[in-house]
């Protein structure tokens, strides 16, 4: 009897302790999922249904999947909210100059490089110039988003009128039938300013998440109802729902936390970014204009983008563009999470627009263009200096 | 009103009715607990209550548990599940044929699956034959699934989501033991329905066998016309242990529709070994089971699916107190542990050449307390591993788990 007792007693002890005895949830400076502070519970619902349609639900043939696509999951590419792997790299091809894409009729912008069963998958066609790009991070896009074109513009300088070597243009691109204008939108030619992607060719994420249901799983929406096997307008296979779910739960996810800000060398590490001049693509502080998502409306944060195009030089030319870049020309990307990539990248570093560079300093060293005179003088710098720096960019 | 006073009526002869009945007339027939017993005997080996002279003997079990997990911080809380709920109906329609059939209602009536349903006619002990829906007999588990013959809350991963139990299909196939002395020696061979495309297209997102389940046609009609060939032998030493070899293979996809070649025929091939042994004097049962799978995945298909998978368990089950509590006289308490690995994708990726993880593992101890032989009350803390594709940090799922099994 006093045995029962005793394993009673066990038994109460484990149920009273049962949280105690699971896996604590990391820090939120470590992970980069979870919403941006401050949402409505309609909101929170919504994130929470955006983020299962994003990361659990799985297409296959019998809902929608392909025929021809890269990934059968948004999660698959972006695991844990952040930057993808070769596995998922994307090919886009075709485009070459601001005249648009020769090749739409062949299957681009995006190559479908699996099929389903019973399908082949698509084949880049001869004489078109392709490029590989490497998924991103998804966080913190609800405040890039955010960011009046106004702002955009003030730190454009197409004709280097201060002569630092850095110019930094916007890329216009066309407005596609079904987004809503932000407010304060800003149009040239009849073109807006693109944010997304990595020639931000997006306008923003409806569009970012739309096209990539359709290039990337071959999911067509009322947004994007064009099969991309057939050609052909068919029936919507995922809700407007569901994707605007997606969408919400995309503008807010929150920021990647830096870490370790008070230590000495993270403080000095960002000073010689400052110094050598990163900054000036890389844009510390950005603030958010008018939103219709109150927690992320004027609002001060951190991605170190410009947003804006700039020539990286041949090195990194790889013959394609979108919209009116051309083909030197990439967006700034944010470095904020960066230091959690590995996290989501099964451990290494893939950076870069198509993820050959496996160190930060490899990415710093890949830079040309108009980064040439700041990666000259990272060069230049002390070991210690260059070690701040690279800890200085492991902590955003 | 003549129909209130029908219903109370009603209610009242029918109650009268059962309390006639004499229990002296209900019997239960024991599981034979003789060690020339063999896994593949577990589905005739459960107890059964039969009445009268009535050639029909009924039996099942229940399962219901409480579980508190966790992943990674994230919990839904206290949940009360009742698994699963089986009826067995078994007869023995002349000598030496009998009908069994298992029923489960899983989850409440969320799933309701006909397990088991065929009737086995004995020729010669070496030589039985049995039709209709058959468990197929890969690894141990899968015939040998019931949940109070178990220390462990959970089904093992690698028997539920890696291989199909329970896995079930309309076939034929035939079986039979042999003894010699402390040897008996068993096998057993089915061509049955099999698997289908659904193998490597499916929400869970990697090769998943079980997946083949959700068609629901596949106890009316073959996905492809190609029968599913499952063997198994076993050898079993009455003092020592005893060890399958089984193997399931078959073409998993459509290769024809309307004479009309639409693919090659893709196969996926099972192989698994199973053991089981109770160390002397000590007591100490160990049971486990390995199995490794082959899926021919499209090359023009994503990794994602692999084309391989390896996985298994090992139960380790050691008695510790076998004397009567609280009345109840065979009562015996065990403390256990299970080991558990699952690797969903055994691989490189092409991109990287770098190894593909998607792995899964394990570990969780156990105590229970078998009131009676039919009857268990187990405690387990489980701690899991569940690495993503990439092989990025594990996601780490732990807490307490605890409930009843019982034959009834």
């Amino acid at each position: 009897m006093k045995r029962i007792i005793i394993l009673f007693f066990i038994g109460l002890m484990a149920v009273l302790s049962c949280r105690k005895m699971q896996p604590k949830a990391s820090a939120d400076d470590q992970i980069l999922d979870g919403p941006v502070e401050g949402l409505t519970a309609e909101e929170k619902l919504q994130f929470i249904r955006g983020d299962v349609a994003f990361n659990d639900e799985v297409f296959t043939a019998e809902t929608g999947l392909g025929p021809l696509f890269v990934s059968t999951s948004c999660g698959n590419c972006h695991a844990g909210d952040g930057k993808g792997h070769p596995f998922t790299t994307l090919t886009r091809f075709g485009q070459t100059d601001s005249t648009g894409n020769k090749f739409l009729h062949m299957g681009a912008p995006q190559l479908q490089n699996r099929a389903v069963i019973n399908f082949m998958p698509e084949q880049i066609p001869a004489g078109a110039a392709s490029t590989r790009l490497t998924p991103p991070a998804n966080t913190g896009m609800g405040f890039l988003d955010a960011v009046s074109d106004a702002d955009i513009l003030a730190m454009a300088d197409p004709n280097d009128a201060d002569g630092d070597g850095i110019s930094g243009v916007p890329n216009w691109i066309h407005f596609k039938d079904y987004l809503h204008e932000r407010t304060g939108i800003i149009t040239s030619g009849g073109r807006c300013i693109g944010r997304f992607g990595k020639k931000s060719g997006a306008y923003d994420l409806l569009q970012q998440t739309a096209g990539a249901y359709n290039q990337d799983m071959g999911i067509t929406s009322t947004y994007e109802p064009y099969d991309t096997y057939s050609g052909h307008e068919i029936d919507p296979e995922v809700s407007n729902q569901t994707l605007l779910d997606v969408v919400l739960y995309l503008k807010t996810l929150k920021a990647p936390v830096q870490r370790n800000i008070d230590d000495p060398t993270v403080i000095k590490g960002k000073q010689v970014f400052m110094q050598i001049d990163c900054g000036k693509c890389h844009v510390p502080e950005l603030r958010t204009s008018a939103s219709p998502i109150a927690a992320l409306a004027f609002k001060a944060f951190s991605p170190y983008t410009d947003l804006l195009l700039h020539d990286m030089g041949p090195g990194l030319d790889d013959g394609y563009t979108e919209g009116n870049a051309k083909t030197n020309e990439w967006r700034t990307p944010a470095l904020w999470g960066l230091g959690l990539s590995k996290n989501s990248q099964g451990g290494q570093y893939f950076l870069l627009h198509d993820g050959r560079a496996r160190t930060i300093e490899q990415a710093i060293e890949l830079h040309g263009g108009e980064a040439k005179n700041s990666v000259g003088k990272y060069f230049s710098l002390s070991g210690q200096d260059k070690q701040a720096l690279i800890k200085f960019l492991e902590s955003l | 009103m003549m129909r209130i006073l029908f219903f109370v009526a009603f209610i009242f002869t029918t109650y009268a009715a059962t309390a006639q009945i004499d229990s002296t007339l209900l019997r239960r027939k024991p599981m034979d607990s003789s060690s020339k017993n063999m896994n593949m005997d577990a589905i005739y080996n459960r107890p059964f209550l039969s009445i009268g002279k009535l050639p029909v003997a009924l039996g099942g079990y229940v399962e219901a548990n409480w579980q508190h997990l966790g992943t990674d911080g994230v919990t839904e809380g206290h949940q009360f599940q009742m698994r699963r709920m089986t009826l067995f109906i078994a007869s023995s329609i002349y000598r030496r044929i009998k009908f069994l059939s298992e029923i489960e209602f899983e989850d409440g009536t969320k799933e309701i699956n006909i397990e088991f349903a065929a009737v086995d006619i004995e020729f010669h002990p070496l030589f039985n034959v049995r039709g209709g829906i058959v468990m197929n007999p890969i690894g141990a588990f899968n015939q040998n699934h019931d949940g109070p013959k178990w220390e462990f809350i959970d089904r093992p991963v690698s028997a539920t989501q890696m291989l199909p139990a329970t896995w079930s299909n309309v076939g034929f196939g035939i079986y039979g033991k042999k003894y010699d002395k402390n040897w008996v020696i068993g096998y057993e061979a089915y061509l049955t329905n099999g698997f289908n495309n659904r193998i490597i297209d499916n929400g869970d997102g990697r090769t998943s066998l079980p997946a083949a389940k959700e068609d629901l046609d596949r106890f009316e009609e073959s996905f492809n016309g190609v029968p599913l060939v499952t063997a198994k032998a076993a050898v079993r030493h009455q003092k020592i242990a005893e060890v399958g070899i089984s193997y399931m293979g078959g073409v998993y996809n459509k290769f024809e529709d309307d004479g009309i070649t639409l693919d090659k025929r893709r196969r996926v091939d099972v192989y698994a070994i199973d053991a089981n042994a109770t160390l002397p004097k000590i007591k100490t049962y160990i049971t486990g089971e390995w199995a490794w799978i082959n899926v021919d995945v499209p090359a023009t298909y994503t990794q994602q699916y692999g084309n391989k998978q390896m996985g298994g368990f090992l139960d380790i089950v050691q008695p510790v107190c076998q004397r009567p509590v609280l009345g109840f006289d065979k009562s015996v308490i065990n403390l256990a542990c299970r080991f558990e690995y699952v690797d969903w994708n055994v691989g490189k990726f092409q991109s990287t050449g770098g190894d593909i993880a998607d792995n899964f593992m394990a570990v969780v101890p156990a105590i229970s307390w078998r009131i009676t032989p039919q009857t268990v009350i187990r405690i387990n803390y489980r701690y899991n591993w569940q690495a993503d594709l990439l092989g990025n940090p594990y996601a780490k799922t732990a807490g307490f788990q605890a409930g009843f099994s019982s034959y009834f």
